[in-house]
């Protein structure tokens, strides 16, 4: 049943390219049914599922030769990713309502993505869901070259490249395991439980995290992220920053972590203090904490300030995902699906609402527009976004922080003192950027203000319908999560008990 | 063993033969004065029939024999891949059915056909002498091909440059060859084997080696033997290119295997990263490294999609080198596999570069631009072709890459060459997105539709289609 | 029935109701004090039913929350919590009816300002650390916004200065409690007091986290450090006292009123409620130092204030000086803890004062922070020092209540401020002498400045500029009436308010073995 998310959303855009020229309103209408259609499926599942259960969708043989099945299956942490993606997708299709430009590829490409998405979250043999990673990587560029701005192709083909290259990392690690393994199979849960050796898990591991991590927007690896998000269209940084680095980050759990659990323990060594490779990657997770956070701190194109704050908030994940502990993993879980929900809703407003009006994006122009009188609902938005995304308590992130932050003091605790820098940082950043574009003095110059409140700012049209359904769609989630973690901790909480994470709970190093 | 026996163990060839004298006659005879178009068609539809006659032999009547100790060979296994070449062949003849750039309709199909029995004997083989003169025919069938655009003096040039890179190449071969044979007192592969499984490198082994490979390395166009490539993908008529490029790579690679992994086994030595021991493999890994690189990386630069296509040529046959190097029966079927999708994927990009060309009057990028509004169906397979080219799932170019990399990192010791590869395409990835950019994100700089002919498209969606259903089903084609 | 929870509710719905007046200011200002009346009644009926004499946590709700961090959500009153209701109670009608006069978007501003008092009624009931916090940090963002979209010249500076500095304290804060929690798998107050009384609370900490030579040595101390700085920051204590004066003054007078009388109360509760029970021995181990602090906050702030021309700043600072004092007496009592048995009678007097203390202070910065936007009101926004004088003569009335709050704020015995600064000095005198000697200079800096306001605004001759200055309408002398009624009730009566806390008090001193 759960597997329709994937086939609804591919259906769906073969449908679109089949539609005939001009008729940009079915080929919306279409989408945002098909979007609904598979978050409906997605709910379903979700209320049905039961706590801890491992539901197997679909398990034939495919490439019997290789010993590789087509195997989808959703345990809790996949049946949250699934749940976002659907929430996400109609979110980004009601902000695409205005999309007059090629309008029915735009929705064709849109739905590849996310069935691809769904895909990667659903797969359960590790062939297919590097298959699935890798269909993402071709909507994704054309939608930011062929509907983005500024250095569109650039940015585009940066990702692209990134992608490619973090997947074919991936890739080797796969063979690796496939073949030292000797059971001849591609299953996750059999390879999970295949034993390899701690040599070769040590040289493993650190591929494929890297591998994946590069789609999570790991600092050092982050450079495509701000590009890729500034040149995508509205949409596509949703789901840029929403779902695609969330199956990097997902990818360094599900895969990474479970197959070679014990490549996260001591080298036997140290070097400038670092012990182990999660040594490494906890540092590499809080520097880009820090150094996203930073360099928000001083962009002056708006929608800057939201890609590095998703590199910084990826970090938040990876430092959950490196804690090890219950508490850290279920944190980063839950910090996917918040920082998917608020990127999504950052970039919406950032993208559609603000830019789609203005055509700007400069932070000092925006200023005098006076934009919290001129759109009050995007302010409105924002400010909610933003202090959901700064991880103020009732919101989403707030939850997310806080077991991150708990389990980051659990295994490293003076790094947890960084993270506090880190937060601190988001919040001003956050708070900076909303006055600057929204909240900005009228003082400097009243007559200056004066002159663009009747010639650009009068003029800028209303904040329509589908946008602020979206809002209000994502919101709701948000302020729910935050509320009512539980939700979602039911679900993952069960999950990360399960044998396929037996590697790292038994963790001897710990 | 009678002649009558020999001749219907060799049904299929023979009946190829005999198409092209038929397709000759009927062109020369009774078509003479018709329009070239309606020449084309008819000879390509009649040597299609031929193919398919001989497939139906292969495929109801399928043969076991070995024929004067190897000289002549029929099991499942080349069946399979005459079968291959034979549609390869199919594919080429009826997307050349609209062509108009020569009077010599006749003659063209005919050589095509030739090349065919060329390759059809090449890889039924396993003895020195037939496998040359097979080689041969192919070679000599190409280079006509090559130069057939006679109105074209760069086609000419490139046939040229072909013939005498080629001519070198044969002398090569010929001289590795025969020292083989002075080695081991005879042409065929079993007992070459033997004869080094006694002596392992010898210095006229060695030597015999090293000319080999050069030879081999000219016809799959690797690195440094490639020079003639982009020379004569760009310039020759579309139908031969595409025939250099697709068919012709899957009989010299099959016959490359197997020779150095039936014959020259006792001496392949070992390519392991820092473990280097005397032998072919690693020279040939080194040619195989050197192809992915060069390869990859000149074909950033090209702006003609011809030129970029026989770039990429190059770093696919130094994957596919990889496989030999690795010579393992997995990595065979794993080439195989690889250099069939690899075909089909070529000529189907061969075939929409021709269209366009033959619209725009160039194959440059920029007639490329916004072709996916000129012509949606023609650059929706285009798509598929070069997101298999660059190894995207589920198109049949990865599952080609999966097995063929899985196949090598089972080989102890050639996890480097693996990552090379493996990193050569993701570079691979920019290039074939430039074309695809062009298609999709620029606009075009003439909005009239593209006229496809309608035949022609036919059969490009046909090959976009088993691209995908390959890539979807690999099993199909996994004997 | 969930009385704490309606109670905290109430005011949500009220924003909700407020924000969609959209452009009827009058039907939004009426709307708000409307809801905030209806939450005065709540608050008085649930004083009515709390039970002075009982010692246990009233009006008791509990619920599982988050299981996964052994999160509830916990809700309950003392008489600390109940005295601190009642005060938010009162003084957020007083700024919906400072405020009355605010035209610009003004269903947005009372929105908020129910959405702060919702904060408020959440951060007085909540018991469990996370669901405490939730409120703590909620409550900064419609004070930001009341700041930063209604406030003077430089409110931009002001807000974000006001907004950056909560935020530091509370992530420190944030980082101490998670450290607890790992230690002892508890968010909730009462439960880390007991362990902190049971002596296991640190030594737990030092075992779970003390992996580091430094850990070891300085985790208590560090945590202590956090938790204090989120509370210091709020109350405010000099040094963390500089984003004040600027919100005070720039915000507009209706929301200082909130800021300093419930707002700033949330600090002090957190002394009482938090830092004194869970973290006792640490605050003992660096008495000294928080005991000059404290003082340097009572002087100082006089002293600055002394300076001051702005009638706003003047009073922010008096504000810092009056809860000086509230942190002086806590300081006092928890130098005694598990000491001398002897000395019960004057913690108990100290901690009682802080109380009273509190709770004058915000009755009273509240009410003259409403005389001050009635003056602005009246001078189009004028309130320097030196603008006025002799409007005794213009108007009398304004001039007479006006001056009972300042005395109130003086200290005049018989008004409210009075009893509270009594008891504090009473009690903290015998335990720490030289502080709180040292702090009677404040109470006489305060007596200069005070008179000072008195002489150059009301006395004098009357400027001609101001000959027109309206007297205090019939409506504002009614609106007016119940709070100086108040002042003089508390002052004169103050056992009405001591009956709530007074077993509260009793058990803390007892608890803390006193």
């Amino acid at each position: 049943m759960l597997a329709w998310t994937i086939y609804i959303s591919f259906l769906a855009a073969l449908l679109l390219l089949l539609l005939p020229k001009n008729s940009a309103a079915a080929a919306r209408l279409l989408a945002l049914l098909a979007a609904i259609a598979g978050f409906a499926v997605a709910l379903t599942a979700f209320i049905h599922h039961r706590t801890g259960e491992l539901l197997t969708i679909t398990r034939i043989p495919w490439i019997p030769s290789l010993g590789i099945e087509y195997h989808l299956a959703a345990d809790g942490i996949s049946l949250c990713l699934v749940l976002l993606t659907g929430i996400v997708a109609i979110a980004g299709i009601l902000f695409s309502w205005n999309i007059e430009h090629r309008t029915k590829e735009f929705f064709a490409f849109y739905l590849l993505l996310i069935g691809s998405v769904y895909g990667v979250f659903l797969s359960y043999d590790l062939f297919l869901l590097f298959v699935f990673y890798e269909i993402v990587i071709i909507p994704k560029y054309f939608l930011i070259a062929i509907w983005g701005s500024t250095r569109k192709e650039y940015g585009a083909m940066k990702l692209a490249l990134y992608s490619f290259v973090g997947s074919a990392m991936v890739l080797i690690g796969l063979i690796a395991a496939y073949v030292t393994s000797g059971i001849h199979t591609m299953s996750l849960t059999r390879l999970a439980q295949a034993h390899f050796s701690p040599h070769f898990q040590l040289m493993a591991f650190p591929l494929v995290f890297i591998g994946f991590a590069i789609l999570a927007g790991l600092w050092p690896f982050h450079t495509w992220a701000p590009t890729g998000h500034v040149a995508a269209p509205t949409a596509a940084s949703m789901l840029l920053a929403g779902v695609v680095m969330k199956l990097g980050a997902y990818g360094c759990l599900r895969v990474a972590m479970t197959l070679f659990p014990l490549g996260l323990s001591p080298w036997g060594f140290h070097i400038l203090g670092l012990g182990s490779w999660r040594d490494v990657f906890a540092i590499l997770a809080i520097i880009g904490i820090i150094y996203g956070a930073s360099v928000a701190l001083v962009q002056k194109d708006f929608k800057f300030v939201i890609g590095y704050s998703s590199v910084s908030h990826m970090g938040f994940i990876l430092l959950g995902l490196m804690t090890l502990n219950q508490i850290g993993l279920s944190g980063a879980i839950i910090q996917m699906f918040s920082h998917g929900i608020l990127a999504g809703l950052l970039f919406a407003t950032v993208g559609r609402m603000v830019y789609d009006r203005t055509h700007t994006r400069d932070l000092n122009i925006l200023g005098p527009m006076n934009l919290n009188k001129a759109i009050p609902f995007a302010a409105i938005t924002f400010v909610i976004a933003g202090m959901a995304s700064m991880g103020l308590p009732g919101f989403s992130g707030f939850v997310a922080e806080l077991m991150i932050l708990i389990g980051a003091w659990r295994a490293f605790p003076i790094l947890a003192l960084c993270v506090g820098l880190g937060i601190l940082i988001g919040i001003v950043y956050v708070w900076r950027a909303m006055q600057k574009a929204f909240f900005a003095d009228a003082t400097h110059g009243e007559a200056v203000t004066n002159d663009h409140h009747t010639s650009s700012t009068e003029a800028l049209p209303p904040i329509t319908l589908p946008e602020r359904l979206g809002a209000l769609l994502l919101i709701a989630t948000s302020v729910t999560i935050g509320l009512y973690p539980q939700i979602l901790l039911k679900l993952i909480v069960p999950a990360l008990n399960s044998p396929l994470f037996d590697g790292i709970r038994r963790g001897s190093w710990q | 063993m009678t002649y009558t026996h020999l001749l219907h163990l060799a049904l299929p060839e023979v009946i190829i033969v005999i198409t092209s004298v038929i397709v000759l006659a009927v062109d020369l005879l009774i078509l003479r004065n018709s329009a070239t178009k309606t020449r084309f068609t008819a000879a390509s539809l009649l040597a299609t029939l031929g193919c398919a006659a001989a497939i139906c032999h292969l495929v109801y009547a399928p043969q076991r024999a070995n024929l004067l100790n190897g000289v002549f060979l029929s099991n499942p296994l080349i069946n399979s891949v005459q079968i291959i070449l034979l549609v390869l062949s199919i594919f080429i003849l009826l997307l050349s059915s609209d062509s108009t750039f020569t009077d010599h309709v006749g003659e063209f199909v005919t050589l095509i056909l030739f090349a065919t029995i060329g390759m059809m004997f090449l890889v039924a083989t396993e003895d020195l002498l037939v496998l040359f003169l097979s080689l041969e025919l192919l070679s000599l069938s190409l280079y006509i091909l090559t130069a057939f655009d006679k109105l074209n003096p760069r086609s000419s040039e490139a046939a040229l440059k072909y013939f005498l890179f080629g001519a070198m190449s044969a002398a090569f071969l010929l001289f590795g060859f025969s020292l083989f044979y002075g080695f081991a007192n005879s042409t065929s592969f079993a007992q070459i084997a033997a004869a080094i499984h006694a002596a392992p490198l010898n210095p006229i082994v060695v030597i015999a080696i090293v000319t080999t490979l050069v030879g081999f390395g000219f016809k799959v166009a690797a690195v440094p033997f490639h020079f003639w490539a982009p020379d004569v993908y760009q310039a020759a008529p579309i139908p031969a290119a595409t025939f250099i490029a697709s068919s012709s790579k899957v009989a010299s690679f099959f016959i490359f295997f197997k020779f150095m992994t039936i014959a020259l086994n006792g001496a392949s030595g070992g390519a392991a990263w820092m473990h280097f021991a005397t032998g072919w493999t690693p020279a040939l890994a080194l040619i195989a490294a050197a192809s992915m690189i060069l390869g990859n990386l000149v074909a950033i630069r090209q702006t003609s999609v011809r030129r970029l296509l026989a770039y990429s040529a190059i770093a696919h046959a130094g994957y596919m080198l990889l496989a030999i190097v690795a010579h393992t029966p997995q990595s065979l079927s794993a080439l195989l596999y690889y250099v069939t999708t690899y075909a089909l994927t070529t000529i189907g990009a061969f075939a929409i570069v021709g269209v366009v060309e033959q619209q725009t009057g160039s194959d440059h990028l920029s007639s490329f631009n916004g072709l996916s509004r000129r012509a949606p169906i023609l650059s929706a397979c285009l798509f598929v072709f070069m997101l298999s080219l660059a190894g995207i799932p589920p198109l049949a170019g990865f599952f080609g890459k999966f097995f063929l990399f899985v196949a090598v990192i089972s080989t102890p010791g050639l996890v480097w060459l693996a990552i090379l590869a493996i990193a050569g395409s993701a570079v691979s990835l920019y290039y074939y997105l430039q074309v695809l950019k062009r298609a999709y994100v620029t606009n075009p700089d003439d909005d009239a539709p593209l006229k496809t002919p309608p035949f022609t498209q036919l059969v490009i969606v046909l090959l976009a289609a088993s691209v995908i259903l390959f890539g979807c089903v690999p099993n199909l084609l996994i004997h | 029935m969930p009385f704490l929870s309606i109670l905290t509710a109430l005011p949500v719905i009220g924003a909700i109701l407020v924000a969609l007046t959209g452009r009827k200011p009058k039907l939004a200002r009426i709307l708000a004090l409307t809801f905030s009346l209806a939450a005065l009644a709540l608050t008085l009926v649930i004083a009515l039913h709390f039970d002075h004499a009982s010692t246990t946590l009233q009006f008791q709700e509990r619920h599982a929350w988050i299981p996964a961090l052994s999160i509830e959500y916990r809700l309950a009153i003392d008489g600390l919590g109940l005295l601190m209701l009642l005060l938010s109670a009162i003084v957020v009608p007083i700024g919906i009816a400072a405020s009355w006069h605010i035209e610009d978007r003004a269903a947005l501003y009372f929105a908020l300002v129910l959405l702060l008092q919702s904060c408020l009624f959440g951060v007085f009931t909540a018991l469990n650390f996370i669901h405490w916090f939730t409120f703590w940090e909620l409550s900064i963002i419609p004070a930001f916004f009341l700041i930063k979209l209604w406030g003077g010249q430089r409110r931009t500076t002001a807000a974000t200065q006001f907004l950056v500095y909560t935020m530091v304290g509370s992530i420190a804060m944030l980082l101490s409690f998670i450290a607890l929690f790992l230690a002892t798998h508890s968010f909730d107050f009462i439960e880390l007091a007991h362990l902190t009384q049971a002596n296991q609370l640190m030594p737990a900490v030092v075992s779970t986290l003390g992996t580091h030579r430094f850990l070891t040595h300085h985790l208590a101390l560090l945590l202590f450090a956090g938790a204090f700085l989120g509370f210091a920051v709020k109350v405010p204590l000099i040094p963390f006292h500089t984003w004040l004066p600027a919100a005070y003054s720039e915000a507009p007078s209706g929301t200082t009123a909130i800021l300093t009388g419930a707002m700033s109360k949330m600090g002090i509760y957190g002394f009482l409620r938090v830092l004194l029970p869970i973290f006792w021995p640490q605050m003992q181990l660096v008495l000294t130092p928080l005991l000059w602090l404290a003082v340097a906050t009572i002087v100082l702030s006089t002293y600055s204030a002394l300076a001051q021309t702005d009638l706003k700043r003047i009073f922010a600072y008096s504000s810092i000086n009056h809860l000086g004092y509230c942190l002086l007496a806590i300081f006092a009592a928890a130098k005694f803890i598990g000491g001398d048995a002897s000395l019960t009678a004057e913690k108990y007097a100290a901690i009682n004062g802080t109380l009273l203390q509190s709770f004058n202070h915000g009755l009273t910065a509240a009410t003259i922070f409403w005389f001050i936007a009635l003056l602005e009101k009246r001078s189009g926004g004028l309130r320097g020092l030196h603008d006025f004088g002799g409007l005794r003569k213009a108007a009398p009335v304004f001039t007479g209540l006006m001056g009972i709050a300042l005395f109130s704020s003086l200290g005049l015995p018989g008004l409210n401020g009075f009893i509270g600064e009594f008891l504090i000095f009473k009690g903290s005198f015998p335990l720490v002498t030289w502080a709180t000697s040292l702090s009677a200079i404040g109470l006489m800096i305060t007596a200069i400045f005070i008179l000072g306001i008195l002489q150059k605004v009301f006395s004098g001759p009357l400027h001609e500029k101001w000959s027109t200055f309206a007297d205090l309408t019939t409506g504002e002398r009614l609106a007016l009436a119940p709070a100086i009624a108040l002042l003089f009730a508390f002052g004169l009566y103050p056992q009405i308010l001591i009956a709530f806390f007074n077993t509260t008090t009793m058990q803390l001193v007892n608890q803390l073995k006193f």
